[in-house]
């Protein structure tokens, strides 16, 4: 599903945020990307999102090489993955639904099956009560499940989050990571940053360990 | 790694048993939900869903600029100020026009006569002209009368008193009545004159008409150059509001664009928004000049009465109204898409 063959990313500032990192995660998986504060974590699924692109090297997402994508093939790409963020980029000018609603919207999907499509990724996350608020009016961690549910409801075959966890209590981290781990479990390949090593310790997924831009460890979970 | 494995595999049981618990109330979600597959809309259900997409963005970008009704309106207004001016020069050229066209005793007549002729038979003939139908005035200027006139305009008295003979013909000076004044009957009324025996040559003197028509054609061109200046102006002002626009949806912009949206519709609710601008711009413009038009309409007509002509001022027709309207949308447009191109490619989410 990804794969990065001999990547390299500078920044403009002449940063090596990534150096000649080569990886595979085959479809289905589920990973979790781990790594120091600036080991380059962003940096790898931006390159995946093509938010940024590599200097050198190839990425390829679901068998297609992105580091070329023509820009006008860019929305295509980014509809068949889903991205969570931590500051998960809701817009508070429009209700839980709309927001939820958004990815369906610009795809073109009839009104019918949008609303239909929208019920079933909210009461995924557990919000179907809340179609209706504004996402300003719900704690973080709500906020946080709707944007998941925008992530998913048009059924990417890849989800990515960057720190989806990072600054909710610990029960509140585990939900979250419960419901990646659904999705994985119908088929979706996941593949997760974050910081926080003992909430993944105890789950059986294996990690992709950066340290400054560079691979260390592709092994299992820990333990 | 094949121990990994196997506790990898091992452990995944718990979450799929919860799965399986909590998918009872709910089965169809786990459909929905399942990343494998995806759906194909079939193109009939897709041009549908297009075609009230855009019906949604316009109505949402209408309610965009209703919703702060104040910013609207001075946009709007500025808009419309800018249109108004060109617009109320092109009706203006138009009445001008038009009552240039039927202004009574519009063409006048000179007939030089023979020196043979004298002021009598001069007046004879005068006479005679005066009766008939198609001649409103008429007018004998005597060689001496003339010779007068031209000592006291020119100030060559002097050398006029040195010549033994006055060197000026009398001239009749008519006008045709207004139902003769068009070009074709003032053209067959000079060839008659011409072939008078007392005529020596007969002059059409229609300069003033023919230095209106010049000054019209001219501020034509004007107003032209004006309405040119104004658009970009409406072009200018449109973009730069479109701009501020985007810059306010800037975060919405980042979201759409993270989650696959095309440019076209990231581009799509401020292209409508321009129009919306365009068009209510041109309506009010019209609505400024129609009330103005009115308004003016009373006194010109009692200007026209004082000069017994039953001019009434010409205002917008109703395809004039329809290219003022359609225009003011077009410019609009093309003023929005003047820059959503360029702003919208700056913002890229990072
Ligand atoms: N837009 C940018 N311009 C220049 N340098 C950048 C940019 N984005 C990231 N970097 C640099 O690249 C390196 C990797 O950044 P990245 O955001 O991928 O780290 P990270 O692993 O996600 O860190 P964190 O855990 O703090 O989020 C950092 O040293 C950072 O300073
Ligand atoms: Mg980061």
């Amino acid at each position: 599903m990804i794969q990065f063959e001999q990547v390299c990313k500078r920044y403009p500032g002449g940063h090596q945020a990534l150096n000649n990192l080569s990886f595979h995660m085959p479809h289905g998986d589920m990973r979790f990307l781990t790594g120091h504060s600036g080991a380059g974590k962003s940096t790898l699924l931006k390159l995946i999102m093509v938010m940024e692109r590599a200097n050198s090297g190839q990425v390829l997402v679901d068998g297609r090489n992105v580091s070329k994508l023509p820009a006008r093939h860019i929305p295509e790409l980014r509809r068949k993955v889903g991205v969570v963020f931590q500051n998960h980029q809701l817009l508070f000018d429009r209700s839980v639904f709309d927001n939820v609603a958004l990815p369906l919207v610009i795809a073109g999907y009839g009104h019918r099956d949008i609303g239909r499509r929208v019920r079933a990724a909210l009461d995924k996350v557990g919000l179907l009560d809340k179609e209706r608020q504004n996402p300003i009016t719900l704690s973080g961690g709500e906020q946080q499940r709707v944007g998941i549910a925008r992530a998913v409801v048009n059924k990417p075959k890849l989800l990515l989050a960057d720190e989806p966890t990072g600054n909710l209590d610990p029960q509140l981290s585990a939900e979250i990571m419960h419901l990646f781990e659904q999705f994985n479990q119908v088929g979706v390949t996941v593949l997760i940053a974050t910081h926080d090593l003992s909430l993944i310790a105890r789950m059986p997924y294996k990690l992709l360990s950066l340290r400054q831009g560079q691979l260390v460890s592709a092994g299992g979970s820990h333990e | 790694m094949s121990k990994s494995k196997q506790k990898g595999s091992g452990a995944s049981k718990l979450p799929k048993r919860r799965l399986g618990q909590l998918q009872t109330p709910a089965k169809p979600s786990r459909r929905e939900l399942s990343g494998a597959k995806t759906h194909r809309t079939r193109f009939s259900d897709q041009w549908q869903s297009y075609r009230s997409h855009h019906r949604q963005v316009a109505g949402e970008s209408l309610r965009r600029l209703l919703k702060r009704p104040l910013a609207t309106l001075m946009t709007t207004l500025v808009i419309a100020i800018a249109m108004v001016l060109p617009a109320g020069l092109y009706v203006g050229l138009n009445n001008v026009e038009a009552v240039s066209q039927g202004w009574d005793g519009a063409a006048r007549l000179s007939v030089f006569l023979k020196f043979s002729v004298s002021d009598q038979d001069a007046q004879k003939l005068r006479q005679q002209l005066a009766d008939r139908k198609d001649i409103a005035s008429t007018e004998y200027i005597s060689p001496s009368e003339a010779l007068e006139e031209f000592r006291r305009r020119s100030g060559f008295g002097d050398v006029l008193d040195q010549l033994d003979s006055n060197p000026l013909p009398g001239v009749l000076v008519l006008s045709p009545t207004a139902d003769n004044s068009s070009p074709e009957k003032i053209e067959a009324l000079h060839d008659q004159l011409n072939a008078l025996p007392q005529a020596d040559l007969v002059k059409l003197d229609m300069e003033w008409l023919q230095r209106l028509n010049r000054i019209t054609d001219i501020s034509r061109r004007l107003t032209l150059a004006l309405a040119a200046m104004l658009a970009a102006g409406v072009l200018l002002i449109v973009g730069n509001t479109i701009k501020l626009a985007i810059e306010n949806r800037r975060d919405e912009i980042l979201v759409v664009k993270l989650v696959g949206g095309t440019n076209a519709f990231v581009r799509r609710p401020f292209l409508y928004m321009g129009f919306w601008y365009g068009l209510f711009g041109g309506l009010l413009a019209w609505l400024l000049l129609a009330s103005s038009l009115l308004w003016l309409s009373g006194p010109v007509k009692e200007l026209a009465g004082l000069y017994n002509s039953s001019f009434s001022l010409l205002g917008l027709g109703v395809l004039d109204s329809l290219i003022m309207w359609a225009s003011a949308a077009g410019l609009g447009l093309l003023g929005a898409l003047l820059v959503v191109g360029r702003e919208l490619r700056a913002i890229e989410p990072k």
